[in-house]
């Protein structure tokens, strides 16, 4: 199984790199991919930079070009296909049809892979997108059980890649509009979840308070680890109880599932995580490379290493992992 | 302008939904959309009872469309999907596809199809994209405000005809976990069809007390209820064919009716805004904002 790594700068490709990733997916300066934020992403000298370095050690650049293209800022997205081209990307990863329909008029050559915002959760909406556009490739969104994704592969319609480690979207990637709902910001429209801007952090005296858009996420004992207003992750009032209504905050990591994986077909894992530091990137790249090669070495033996759970979880949201929806219970 | 019925978003009792249709045939809504769009389990009804209640308001004077489900995981629910297509393309139904699964059967079928507002069409391009696979009519993805469906509706040049999702709950978000057991704490797989005691859904609020989301199943809805009855005038100028209430309960059709008489006799307020309203994407702001 190949390994996808996140990068969002420069040294996290470095370190990406150095790591043992099989290739590096990154995203320009705008609202063209799903991590539209300050500071992040590369230019065009950067991304040639990047794609250097990738040569050199043999390893693929891809480009994240996955958000939805606007009517009147069409040409951005148009733009943003082209540069993949021009310098030299192995694949471009799209959700929108109409950047892909003019990646594969105007680049045929150009591999496209079918991004986890393009929301295709079954091998009908996949070969939708192997007619129309001849994808290589399709991400799977994390609201699979390992069974679906086994028949996903089953049906052999293209390449699938699914999600082994990071931050963890428990709705359907590419139908979600709960940020936009509150901020009039989406993954959708403008590349984000839950904006920076928007956040707003209020000391009360008894608790500790995160807003995001002056909605109230969560409030914090004293005691209680502080974590991101990340949305579906905050802790809301239903039927008379308190709780965290959608999802706790933790970190999807199927670093135990890797043999059924691999057994089902599937043939590339991605980490999430663009927004991530270089340390970060280098940490979680580092386990995963030494899994997949104990995997490959002998399947039969697998076993998830105590160590490299202990440095995944060290990294993970509120300190705690999960297997998603790739195990039924968590449904 | 067209008045359209979208598909039932709660679950409901066999019985409450039959009454629910007798009642749409009586009333002046134009097109009525059938068939369960959120949860595969959901199943009081079978495909064959929706496709008869279909032809009894067909005889009513009613268009009906058959809805499918809107995410589709499981390999049981893709082959009821192709079912169901194959079934609407043998009774000569039209379908509202709300997965690109859908798309693609219709398609092999040469079947013409609604584009349901689950489908990610942000520009031009993509729409006429759709039409050449045969997509009729679209319902614009909800995030979207007028301006961006005014700019997609001017540069598609296929132009399928626009429908408007205009009053109702939201739905903001779709997951493989069901908020409705977790909220009961019983395994999705073990259900017993809780959903059925939350015929309008169950309300997250957040710790202040202000209502954010409404729990449906595998849905997240928004807290608030959309309500765009009121700025019928502003949709028809901008050239919108239909115009669409969810069915959250049997009163809407109250809803049909007013917005009926208004358009008849150009009166702007269908019904009064509350605070319970919503009309931000329509207006260019954050979802849940009211602008009056």
């Amino acid at each position: 199984m190949e390994l996808v790594c996140p990068a969002g700068s420069l040294p996290a490709f470095k370190a990406a790199v150095e790591a043992g990733a099989d290739a590096i997916y990154i995203g320009f300066k705008d609202n063209t991919n799903a991590r539209h934020f300050a500071g992040l992403n590369f230019d065009d000298r950067k991304a040639r930079q990047a794609l250097d370095l990738a040569r050199d050690k043999g390893v693929k650049l891809f480009v994240a070009i996955n958000t939805y293209a606007q009517q009147r800022e069409w040409h951005r997205w148009k733009a943003a296909v082209d540069q993949a081209v021009s310098i030299g990307a192995n694949a471009l990863i799209a959700a929108d049809m109409s950047v892909m329909e003019y990646a594969h008029t105007q680049h045929p050559d150009l591999h496209l892979h079918l991004s986890v915002q393009g929301s295709a959760t079954n091998f009908g909406a996949l070969q939708f997108y192997v007619n129309q556009f001849n994808i290589k490739r399709a991400v799977l969104p994390r609201v699979l059980s390992l069974k679906q994704v086994k028949q996903v592969a089953a049906a052999n319609v293209v390449d699938v890649e699914v999600f082994g480690f990071g931050s963890l979207c428990i709705m359907a990637e590419g139908r979600c509009y709960l940020s936009s709902y509150i901020t009039g910001e989406s993954p959708n429209t403008q590349g984000v979840c839950s904006p920076a801007r928007f956040v707003e952090w209020r000391e009360t005296g008894q608790h500790l308070e995160s807003r995001l858009n002056n909605v109230v996420i969560d409030r914090y004992q004293p005691e209680e680890k502080a974590g991101y207003p990340t949305l579906c992750k905050g802790r809301f009032d239903v039927d008379g109880h308190r709780y965290h209504a959608l999802e706790e905050p933790t970190s999807l990591n199927t670093l135990t599932i890797l043999p059924e994986l691999q057994a089902a077909g599937v043939k590339a894992v991605k980490i999430e995580g663009r927004q991530r530091s270089p340390a970060y990137v280098g940490q979680v790249v580092s386990v995963w490379r030494k899994a997949l090669d104990k995997l490959k070495q002998s399947p039969e033996n697998f076993r998830a290493d105590n160590q490299w759970m202990e440095v995944l979880q060290s990294l993970s949201e509120g300190s705690q992992t999960t297997l998603g929806a790739y195990s039924r219970p968590w449904q | 302008m067209k008045i359209t019925l979208g598909p039932l978003p709660y679950f409901w009792e066999k019985n409450t939904v039959l009454n629910f249709y007798q009642a749409a045939a009586e009333s002046p809504a134009d097109v009525i959309y059938l068939g369960e769009s959120v949860c595969s389990k959901r199943r009081q009804l079978s495909q064959e009872d929706w496709v008869a209640l279909a032809k009894e308001l067909n005889q009513a004077g009613k268009q009906t469309v058959l809805s499918t489900l809107a995410l589709i995981e499981a390999e049981s629910e893709l082959h009821s999907l192709r079912r169901l297509c194959e079934l609407a393309a043998d009774e000569n139904l039209l379908v509202e596809a709300n997965d690109m699964a859908a798309v693609q059967f219709l398609s092999e079928l040469k079947q013409p199809f609604v584009a349901g507002p689950a489908l990610n069409i942000y520009n031009g391009s993509s729409l006429d994209l759709l039409a050449r696979a045969g997509c009729i009519r679209w319902v614009p993805p909800l995030e979207l405000g007028k301006d961006a469906i005014a700019d997609i509706c001017e540069a598609s040049t296929q132009k399928p005809e626009t429908e408007l999702f205009a009053y109702g709950h939201m739905t903001l978000a779709y997951s493989a976990r069901c908020y409705t057991a977790r909220a009961h704490n019983i395994p999705k797989d073990q259900c017993r069809f809780i959903c059925l005691q939350h015929p309008t859904g169950m309300k997250a609020t957040s710790q202040d007390g202000q209502e954010l989301f409404t729990l449906n199943g595998i849905q997240t809805q928004s807290g608030k209820c959309l309500n765009l009855l009121n700025q019928w005038q502003e949709i028809r100028s901008q050239g919108i064919e239909l115009i669409r209430l969810a069915p959250e309960s049997p009163a809407v059709l109250n809803l049909v009716s007013s917005l009926k008489d208004s358009m008849e006799n150009d009166l702007t307020t269908v019904t009064p805004y509350t605070e319970q309203h919503c009309n931000g994407y329509w207006n260019r702001l954050a979802g849940m904002e009211l602008q009056v």
